[in-house]
């Protein structure tokens, strides 16, 4: 384990890379219509701000002993109750240093690319004041140094998303799908808090350090159980199975918005979480024999559920589902594979923001449609768009020497060196990766035109091609950069551990096995999609695999069948036992009281001489009773 | 004399005034049956002061009188008043605190 060092000097800035975007989050959110003009500026400014010292940041650390890198800046004690101590402080180490450039530095080419696709949208200010809380948030959970801090960034991020998918307001399936997105959410963030709570039962505190150091002399079955609600959690941020629906439907937020939450923030904060909590799980097996297999469950489920959606935004959704898949199998490999989900997840901010911002300029293009079955033919008029979504599409699907390559296949490499089992699946989730990218791309921008007749495509405006080329770079090089000489091993190493995986198949042939699974998927879209005319209409007689994913492999009607509607069986019968028992009681008792009071007020007739009566009779009562005892 | 021939005259007149309240309906005469009904309260007290030879019951009889003629003063005055607004000095028609 490394030390850990109080900031100073350039690394005591860490704080502003949070306190940039959430200030710009709190003015154009606070202030209202005055900062319309020039707000989305100012979105754009804090982010870069943030990038900037990033930058610095990084430049810093580079300059140290890897050993020394590592640094925690104390700001103010949060919470100081008896045992239970949470300081609002960051741990700037090699781990978060990776995500912050990558969140600010895609989150920043996102933010300026919106400036281009919101123009014209009333809301651009509201719409950049959540972008930036967004980031601000995410920069929060990858710099907390403590679970508990790290849950207020998530949260953060939970909230900043659901605005954000939620954002056009006026069409009515944006809002059920933002309250999708946050109630799964919430599911998962159940096991957020009940790892955080098993923490502070098992070890006294739930700083990462703290925990980590008390984690070895824990029972196996604590380690375990804190390694499955970590799981919970990150399936439910990383949009893995079982709680992978809200993803698909999260395609209702604008288009950077998707490109945020695939790329830079939001899905990857999963692995980001486990790839932290690696301690715990290189401590429990069984927990992460689970991550293997909740990844490998996803990354094909994704992948099936890709190659059938006609949407595109949709169709790029299942791919992230699929590649967060191939990142969650990698951190459950343990020491073998963080290294390589880290760098994956690098890659892929890159290339999965470069197709989302690419899908967003063909809709900016051909009047926000996203049937992929009217486009065709777009890479004649929009050539900077089919360039970059060409070499994104070209990098995910794992064709040397681009980004996709140097990362997806070390996973599968080190997959193959764990099981043949896994290693094979995930080869074959290559091979559908390559399927479903190359169908979208066929789909999109070769083989016949097939508009509808109103939309004249044209190429995108400067503001949103540039930051779509800088992606498009940072796909072809980032993987090349990333793995050369073993630089991210050699830069992780210190905070999550590196074993070359060994494996009994020579990497060298696993590459061939793997480029062959990319060119069966290659030529299988070739043959359906360039070589066959692509109906205008969706054929409805399909095999069931194809009607079952486009069905989301019935994902949406599981939840229904067994959460949704027993759930609300429980609360009607509940608000039955409500209206019917507890009121029923409540109410009969007045009733009867009041029934009661009715009767005895009839003994008041009004008359003076039938309260004489009464009276007589009284005494005369009386006075017998004295008779009668007096004797 | 026997002192007991008082006790059943007062049984008798409390008996006749009693009889008054609850059977007569113009007020003035209801409230002279009160008055027929203390006074013959009085009476016994008076008698039993007689027959047991000590002044406790001639004491109270004087206070049942004060009582008596306060409860007069402030009696026919309530009955006045609703004579007054009413026309019509019938108990049974000044039940309005009933409801």
């Amino acid at each position: 384990m490394e030390t850990i060092t109080a900031a100073s000097g350039t690394t005591s800035l860490t704080w502003l890379l949070i306190a940039l975007p959430l200030a710009g989050a709190l003015i154009l959110l606070g202030t209202g219509r005055v900062t319309n003009k020039w707000g989305h500026l100012l979105g754009v400014a804090t982010i870069a701000g943030s990038f900037g010292v990033a930058v610095a940041l990084w430049l810093n650390l580079l300059s140290k002993p890897s050993e020394d890198r590592a640094v925690r800046q104390f700001l103010f004690t949060w919470l100081d109750l008896g045992r239970f101590k949470v300081d609002v402080a960051f741990q700037l180490d090699q781990l978060s240093m990776a995500f912050v450039l990558l969140i600010t530095g895609v989150g920043l080419l996102i933010h300026i690319y919106a400036v281009g696709y919101m123009k014209g949208d009333d809301g651009r200010r509201r719409f950049f004041g959540y972008l930036n809380l967004f980031v601000a948030a995410m920069l929060l959970l990858v710099l907390a140094d403590s679970y508990a801090l790290l849950y207020v960034g998530w949260e953060g991020v939970g909230l900043a998303s659901y605005l954000l998918i939620g954002y056009y307001q006026t069409r009515d399936t944006a809002g059920p799908a933002a309250k999708k997105a946050f109630v799964v959410n919430r599911v998962g963030d159940i096991g957020m808090s009940v790892a955080i709570m098993l923490m502070f039962a098992a070890f006294g505190t739930v700083t990462f350090q703290g925990v980590f150091a008390a984690a070895p002399g824990a029972s196996s079955a604590m380690v375990n159980g804190i390694g499955f609600m970590l799981l919970l959690a990150a399936c439910g941020k990383s949009a893995q199975f079982p709680l992978q629906s809200w993803l698909l439907d999260a395609m209702e937020g604008p288009t950077p918005v998707s490109a945020l939450i695939h790329a830079a923030t939001m899905v990857t904060a999963g692995v980001y979480l486990i790839a932290r909590s690696n301690p715990i799980f290189d401590l429990a097996p069984t927990a992460q024999m689970a991550v293997i297999i909740v990844g490998l469950i996803t990354l094909l489920a994704g992948g099936i559920i890709a190659s059938a959606k006609d949407d595109i935004k949709k169709a790029l959704a299942g791919s992230t589902m699929s590649a967060i898949g191939y990142m969650m199998l990698a951190v459950g490999l343990g020491p073998t594979g963080y290294v390589f989900a880290i760098a994956f997840l690098l890659a892929h901010g890159f290339f999965k923001a470069g197709l989302f911002l690419g899908a967003g300029s063909v809709m900016h293009g051909m009047n926000d449609q996203v049937n992929m079955r009217r486009f065709g033919g777009l890479r004649s008029v929009m050539a900077i768009t089919t360039a970059t979504f060409g070499l994104g599409y070209l990098a995910i699907i794992g064709i040397p020497p681009l980004a996709g390559y140097f990362t997806k296949d070390l996973i599968i490499e080190s997959a193959m060196a764990r099981n043949p089992i896994i290693g094979g699946l995930a080869v074959i989730g290559a091979g559908l990766t390559a399927f479903y990218m190359s169908r979208i791309f066929f789909m999109t921008f070769i083989g016949k035109k097939r508009w509808t007749e109103d939309v004249h495509p044209h190429e995108s405006p400067w503001s949103m091609t540039v930051p779509m080329l800088v992606l498009a770079v940072g796909s072809v090089a980032s993987g090349y950069l990333l793995m050369r000489n073993n630089t991210l091993e050699k830069w992780l190493e210190p905070v999550t551990g590196f074993v070359e995986p060994a494996g009994s198949v020579a990497p060298a042939v696993m590459t061939g096995i793997s480029l062959a699974a990319v060119a069966v998927g290659i030529v299988a879209a070739i043959l359906l999609y360039l070589r066959r005319d692509v109906p205008q209409v969706a054929p409805e007689k399909v095999s069931f695999l194809v009607v079952a994913a486009r069905k989301d492999l019935f994902g949406d009607a599981f939840n229904e069948a067994v959460f949704m509607r027993p759930g609300q069986w429980l609360t009607r019968s509940l608000v039955w036992v409500d209206n019917k028992v507890i009121d029923g009681a409540v109410n009969g008792v007045a009733a009867s009281l009041g029934g009661l009071s009715a009767r005895a007020r009839r003994i008041q007739t009004g008359y003076t001489r039938s309260y004489s009566l009464v009276m007589l009779s009284g005494a005369l009562l009386v006075l017998v009773l004295l008779a009668i005892v007096g004797r | 004399m026997n002192p007991m021939n008082y006790i059943y005259l007062s049984a008798a007149l409390f008996s006749i005034g009693a009889f008054g309240v609850l059977f007569r309906r113009n007020a003035i005469v209801v409230f002279m049956c009160v008055e027929l009904m203390l006074n013959a309260a009085n009476l016994a007290f008076v008698t039993f002061a007689r027959i047991n030879g000590t002044l406790d019951g001639q004491v109270v009889a004087f206070f049942v009188m004060v009582v008596a003629a306060a409860e007069v003063v402030i009696g026919l005055a309530i009955i006045m008043s609703i004579f007054a607004t009413r026309r019509s000095a019938s108990i049974d028609e000044a039940n309005l605190l009933r409801s």
